[in-house]
C-alpha cells in the first residue's frame, strides 16, 4: 500500500506542478488582472492538492498520521494569507500571492521530511513574518515620504552590516549573525531591502556622473564590509543589484561595461587575497579532487541531483542528509533528489516566472523611484535564487546563499516575504497610475473630440 | 501617428529593464538545461562514488541482482543465509574470475561495472509490496552479459596452467564471447585472500590481463606495420621485395629473424606469412614517421578506448624523431611498445569487419525480477579504423599465414582461419618469449575472433595456435 502510494504520488506531484507552472506563464497571455482569474484559482487548487499530496505521503511513509496536523495548520496559515490579500487589496497582483504560497508550501513539505523541529519553528517565522508582510503593501502604496529619505537608508544600511562586521558571531568562517534576546538576526538579509530603497532614491531625480559617483561610494561601503565579514555571496548581490540599478537609472550602457570591469577587477582581487576564495574556486572546479574537504558539500550535492531521475526518488526515499546545511544552502538539491529533475525545473520557471511579473511591474511603473525601487527588489530575488541554485548544482562557484522562501532561515524567508510585499504596493500604484492615465486619456478624447485638432504634445506629457 | 510615437517612447523608456528580464531568463533556462543534463548524465557514475551514501541505501534495500551468461547460465548471485547475512555464491568459481569479477573488497569486472543496476531494484510495484509486508528485500535486477560459457570453458582448459589471457569476441557486433586471465583466483574467497593477493606482486592475479595487461606485441604487430606500407603505398606494395639472410644490421643495432631463420628473397605477402623480422625491419626504415604516427592515432594507440570496462592504454613511441634504431624495433612490435590483448583483438576485429570497429562489450541487457527489459545495450559501431580496400588486403595476408606460414596448424578444417601469430621476446633473457595468436573464422564471413598470449611459452605458432584451434572447433561445434 505504501509502495503504491509512494510510486503513484512522485507522478503526481510533478503533474501538478508541471500544471501549476504553466498556469504561471498562461497568466502573461492576458493583460489583465480580471482575466486571469480563472487561471489563479485553478493554481489555488493545484497549490492545495500538491501540498496535500505530499502530507500524505510523509504521512504514509513515515507512519506517523500526527503530520496531519501540521498539515492542517499549514493549510490554513495558506489559505488565510491567499484570502486576506485578495480582501485587503484587491487591487493586488495575485500570481505574487500565488507563487509566495506555493513556495513557501514546497518549504513546508521539504523541511517536514528534512528536520521536524525546523519546519515547525519555521511554520512559526512564516506566519508571524506573513502578518507583518499583510500590512507593507498599504505603506508602501499611501506613504510617498519614502523616496526622501535617502541618507538615512546609507546609514542605517553601512551601520547594521558594521555591527554585525565587529560584534557578530562566526559562523562557519562567516560573520553573518548577531543575537538580540535570543534570536539570531542575519542583517545582511535586512539591508538588502534598505539598499535598494537607497539607490532608487538617490538616482530617481537626476542620475549624471556626481550622482552615480557618491552612491557608488556608499555601493562599495557596503560591499567592502561584508567582504571582510566574509559573507561574499550577499556582497556578490549588493554589487549586481546596484550596477543594474545604474544602467536601468541612466540607461547608459558605458556604467554596465564599466561595472563588469570593475566586477572583475574586484574578483581577482579577492581571489589572489582570500584564500577562502580560492578554496571556493578550487571546489567548483574539481570538486572530486578536494571531496574529503572543501568539494564536500558540492559532491554530496551533486550526488543527491543526480540520483533523482526525472520523477525524483520519492520523499524520505533519498538522503539528503548527507548534504551538510542541506536545508538553508542546498534545500535544491535535496529537493532535486526526492521530487525529481521535472519538479526541480518547474520550481526554477515559478521563480522566474515572479521574476518576470516585478519586472512587469516595474517597467510600467511611471514614477521613476518606484520603478527603481521594484527593479532592485526583483533583481536582489532572482540574482540570490541564481546563485542558490547555481552554486549548489556546480554551475557557478558556491556563494553560501539561501533560497528565497525555501530555505529554513527566519531571516531570510522575513525579508523576501517583506520584498513580494512591497513588490505588491508598488503593483498597486501602478493600477492607480493606469487608472489615472486612463481617466485623462478619456478626458483628452472628449476635449479632442470637441476642439477637433490634435494635440499630440500634451498627452506625451500627460502624466 | 500619436499613438506610434507613444509607443516608441514607452518601450525606450523601458528597454534597460527588458534587456535585464531577459538576460536573467536566458541565463535560467541555462542554468535548468545544465542541471537536467548533469543529473540525467552522470546518474552511474555517481552512484558508484564511495562516497555516495545513496549506494549503501540501495545495498540495503535491495538484494544484489545475478549476474547471467548469454545462454542463461547462473554466473553470480546472491543467497541470504538463515541468519539473515548475505553471502555472494560464483557457480563456476574460478572460470569467470576477472570477467564476472567480485563484489567484496571493492569490485571488479562485471560486478564493478553493472553495480549500479545491481544494486537497483526494477522489481513491480506489487512484488514490493508484498515484500514489504514479510520484511524481506527487494530483487535487484539483473545483468544479462554476453559471455559464453562453454567458450570460456574451453579457453580456460586449453590455457591450462599457463599465466596469460584469451579474449573472445564477434567481429560484427563486438560482443564479448569469452575473457581469460590467468593465473586466476576464486572470487567466493576473495576476503579470505585479500591480503595474500594484494602483496602478491609478481603474478599480479587480480590484473585482468587481456584487457590490462600489457605485452610486448611482437610479430603481430606487423599487421599494423603492413597496413601502414599499404597505405604509403597502395600501388605498389605488391612489388615488395627484399632479400632476408636472417639479420640486418643498421650501426650498432641487429635484428635477427626469429631462431635465426634466413627466409632468402620475400616479397610483401611472404614477408608476413612467414613473419620475416629483417624484411619487416627494412620496410619500417621505408615508412613515413608521421604519417604512421597518424595511422597508431586512428588504431586506438596511445589513447582511450571505446569501452566500459577496465583496461590499459596500449602504447607506441612514434613520430618524426624516432631513430632508425627504434624504427626497425617497433616494425617487428618489440622496443618500447606495449600493447593489450584487448587491444590487438580490436584491430584484428575492424580487420575482419571491412575495416569497421565495433566497441566491445560485454553487457546485453538488464532484466528486472519480473522478465521485463529494463535496459539493453545494441551493437554500436565506432567507426571505421582502416578503409575497406586495406582491410581485405590485410585479412588476405592473414589467410595466407594459415595457409603457408606460421598458422598452418590451423589448415585443412572445416572452416578456413586466417591470423597472425607472434613470439614476443621480452627481458634480457634472449629466447624467452610470449606465444601470441591473434585471428578469425570463417576467413570468408568472420563471425569469431580470439587473440590469445600465453606468457613465456615459446612460438606463437607452437603454443597459441593450437588454443586458438581449439575455441574455434569450439565455436563450430566440430
Amino acid at each position: 500500500m505504501v509502495v503504491y502510494i509512494g510510486e503513484f504520488s512522485k507522478y503526481i506531484i510533478a503533474l501538478l506542478i508541471a500544471l501549476y507552472t504553466l498556469e504561471c506563464f498562461a497568466v502573461f497571455c492576458f493583460d489583465n488582472e480580471e482575466r486571469r482569474r480563472g487561471i489563479y484559482i485553478g493554481q489555488n487548487l493545484l497549490m492545495f492538492a500538491f501540498h496535500f499530496t505530499c502530507f500524505l505521503v510523509i504521512c504514509f511513509e513515515t507512519g506517523d498520521m500526527t503530520y496531519l496536523f501540521f498539515y492542517a495548520f499549514q493549510q490554513i496559515m495558506l489559505y488565510a494569507a491567499v484570502v486576506l490579500y485578495r480582501m485587503l487589496y484587491p487591487k493586488a497582483n495575485r500570481l505574487i500571492v500565488n507563487n509566495m504560497c506555493m513556495l513557501l508550501s514546497v518549504s513546508f513539505v521539504i523541511l517536514t521530511r528534512l528536520d521536524m523541529g525546523k519546519a515547525v519553528k519555521q511554520f512559526v517565522i512564516v506566519t508571524g513574518s506573513l502578518a507583518v508582510a499583510l500590512i507593507i503593501p498599504f505603506f508602501v502604496h499611501k506613504f510617498k515620504f519614502l523616496k526622501n529619505l535617502k541618507w538615512i537608508y546609507a546609514l542605517v544600511g553601512i551601520a547594521a552590516l558594521s555591527i554585525v562586521m565587529i560584534l557578530g558571531q562566526t559562523t562557519y568562517g562567516s560573520k553573518l549573525s548577531y543575537s538580540i534576546a535570543g534570536i539570531t538576526f542575519q542583517p545582511s538579509e535586512f539591508v538588502k531591502i534598505i539598499f535598494v530603497f537607497f539607490v532608487a532614491s538617490a538616482l530617481y531625480q537626476s542620475y549624471g556622473f556626481f550622482e552615480v559617483f557618491t552612491t557608488a561610494v556608499i555601493a562599495a561601503a557596503h560591499v567592502i564590509v561584508l567582504v571582510i565579514s566574509k559573507d561574499l555571496g550577499s556582497a556578490l548581490i549588493f554589487f549586481m543589484v546596484y550596477v543594474l540599478m545604474v544602467f536601468v537609472a541612466t540607461k547608459n550602457v558605458l556604467y554596465l561595461l564599466a561595472g563588469a570591469a570593475g566586477g572583475s577587477a574586484a574578483a581577482y582581487i579577492a581571489y589572489t587575497v582570500f584564500s577562502h576564495v580560492q578554496v571556493r574556486v578550487q571546489a567548483w572546479r574539481d570538486p572530486w579532487s578536494v571531496i574529503d574537504s572543501a568539494g564536500y558539500q558540492i559532491t554530496q550535492s551533486l550526488f543527491a541531483i543526480s540520483s533523482g531521475d526525472w520523477f525524483g526518488l520519492g520523499i524520505y526515499k533519498g538522503t539528503p542528509e548527507a548534504i551538510p546545511f542541506v536545508e538553508a544552502d542546498f534545500i535544491f538539491s535535496a529537493i532535486a533528489e526526492e521530487f525529481g529533475i521535472i519538479f526541480s525545473v518547474c520550481l526554477i520557471l515559478i521563480c522566474v516566472s515572479c521574476f518576470i511579473m516585478f519586472m512587469h511591474t516595474a517597467a510600467a511603473l511611471k514614477d521613476k523611484f518606484y520603478q527603481l525601487t521594484a527593479f532592485g527588489l526583483g533583481v536582489t530575488y532572482i540574482f540570490q535564487v541564481f546563485l542558490t541554485i547555481g552554486g549548489g548544482t556546480k554551475f557557478i562557484p558556491l556563494t553560501g546563499v539561501t533560497l528565497p522562501l525555501i530555505s529554513y532561515g527566519g531571516s531570510s524567508v522575513l525579508t523576501t516575504l517583506v520584498m513580494f510585499a512591497i513588490i505588491e504596493g508598488l503593483y498597486m500604484i501602478r493600477q492607480d497610475e493606469s487608472e489615472q492615465q486612463r481617466r485623462a486619456l478619456r478626458k483628452k478624447k472628449k476635449i479632442r473630440e470637441r476642439r477637433q485638432y490634435s494635440a499630440g504634445d500634451e498627452i506625451e506629457d500627460e502624466e | 501617428m500619436k499613438t506610434r510615437n507613444k509607443r516608441k517612447k514607452s518601450n525606450q523608456k523601458n528597454r534597460e529593464i527588458m534587456i535585464v528580464t531577459w538576460a536573467f531568463t536566458f541565463l535560467f533556462v541555462c542554468l535548468a538545461g545544465y542541471i537536467t543534463h548533469y543529473a540525467i548524465t552522470h546518474r552511474q557514475e555517481l552512484i558508484n562514488n564511495s562516497y555516495n551514501g545513496r549506494q549503501q541505501m540501495l545495498i540495503a534495500q535491495n538484494r544484489r541482482g545475478r549476474i547471467y551468461a548469454a545462454d542463461g547460465n547462473l554466473l553470480a548471485q546472491t543467497v541470504e543465509h538463515e541468519d539473515g547475512s548475505e553471502k555472494r555464491e560464483y557457480p563456476y568459481q574460478n572460470l569467470f574470475s576477472h570477467v564476472v569479477g567480485y563484489a567484496t573488497n571493492g569490485r571488479m569486472g562485471v560486478e564493478a561495472q553493472a553495480n549500479y543496476y545491481l544494486i537497483n531494484s526494477n522489481a513491480p510495484l506489487s512484488q514490493k509490496a508484498a515484500l514489504d509486508v514479510s520484511g524481506e528485500k527487494y530483487p535487484g535486477d539483473d545483468v544479462y552479459t554476453t559471455l559464453n560459457v562453454e567458450l570460456q570453458q574451453v579457453a580456460s582448459n586449453a590455457l591450462g596452467i599457463y599465466q596469460g589471457a584469451v579474449i573472445v569476441t564477434e567481429p560484427a557486433t563486438g560482443k564479448v564471447l569469452a575473457m581469460i586471465s590467468k593465473p586466476d583466483f576464486n572470487p567466493e574467497q576473495i576476503a579470505e585472500m585479500w591480503d595474500e593477493l594484494v602483496q602478491d606482486e609478481e603474478s599480479s592475479v587480480l590484473l585482468n590481463r587481456a584487457t590490462q595487461g600489457l605485452y610486448p606485441p611482437g610479430s603481430t604487430f606487423k599487421i599494423v606495420t603492413a597496413l601502414e606500407y599499404i597505405i604509403e603505398n597502395p600501388d605498389s606494395y605488391q612489388n615488395y621485395s627484399y632479400n632476408c639472410t636472417g639479420a640486418i644490421k643498421r650501426g650498432e643495432d641487429r635484428i635477427q629473424c626469429y631462431h635465426g631463420s634466413v627466409h632468402g628473397t620475400v616479397g610483401f605477402e611472404k614477408s608476413f606469412a612467414k613473419s620475416c623480422n629483417t624484411s619487416f625491419a627494412n620496410m619500417g626504415l621505408l615508412l613515413d614517421r608521421g604519417r604512421f604516427r597518424r595511422t597508431l592515432d586512428r588504431l586506438l594507440f596511445n589513447q582511450e578506448l571505446p569501452v566500459s570496462f577496465n583496461y590499459n592504454i596500449s602504447r607506441v613511441d612514434m613520430s618524426e624523431q624516432t631513430t632508425d634504431s627504434d624504427m626497425m624495433q617497433v616494425s617487428i612490435g618489440q622496443g618500447t611498445t606495449s600493447i593489450t590483448p584487448l587491444q590487438l583483438n580490436m584491430i584484428t576485429c575492424a580487420i575482419a569487419n571491412e575495416g569497421v570497429l565495433m566497441e566491445p562489450y560485454l553487457i546485453d541487457y538488464v532484466q528486472n525480477s519480473a522478465g521485463n527489459q529494463i535496459k539493453t545495450f545494441s551493437p554500436s559501431a565506432y567507426g571505421s579504423i582502416m578503409d575497406k580496400e586495406e582491410a581485405a588486403v590485410l585479412k588476405a595476408l592473414m589467410e595466407d599465414v594459415v595457409k603457408e606460414g606460421t598458422a598452418t596448424r590451423l589448415k585443412g578444417l572445416s572452416y578456413t582461419a586466417a591470423g597472425k601469430t607472434g613470439s614476443a621476446e621480452y627481458g634480457t633473457i634472449k629466447g624467452e618469449s610470449h606465444a601470441w595468436f591473434t585471428g578469425f573464422a570463417p576467413a570468408e564471413d568472420p563471425q569469431v575472433c580470439v587473440t590469445i598470449i600465453i606468457e613465456g611459452a615459446g612460438a606463437g605458432g607452437d603454443y597459441a595456435v593450437p588454443i586458438a584451434k581449439r575455441i574455434f572447433d569450439a565455436y563450430f561445434g566440430v
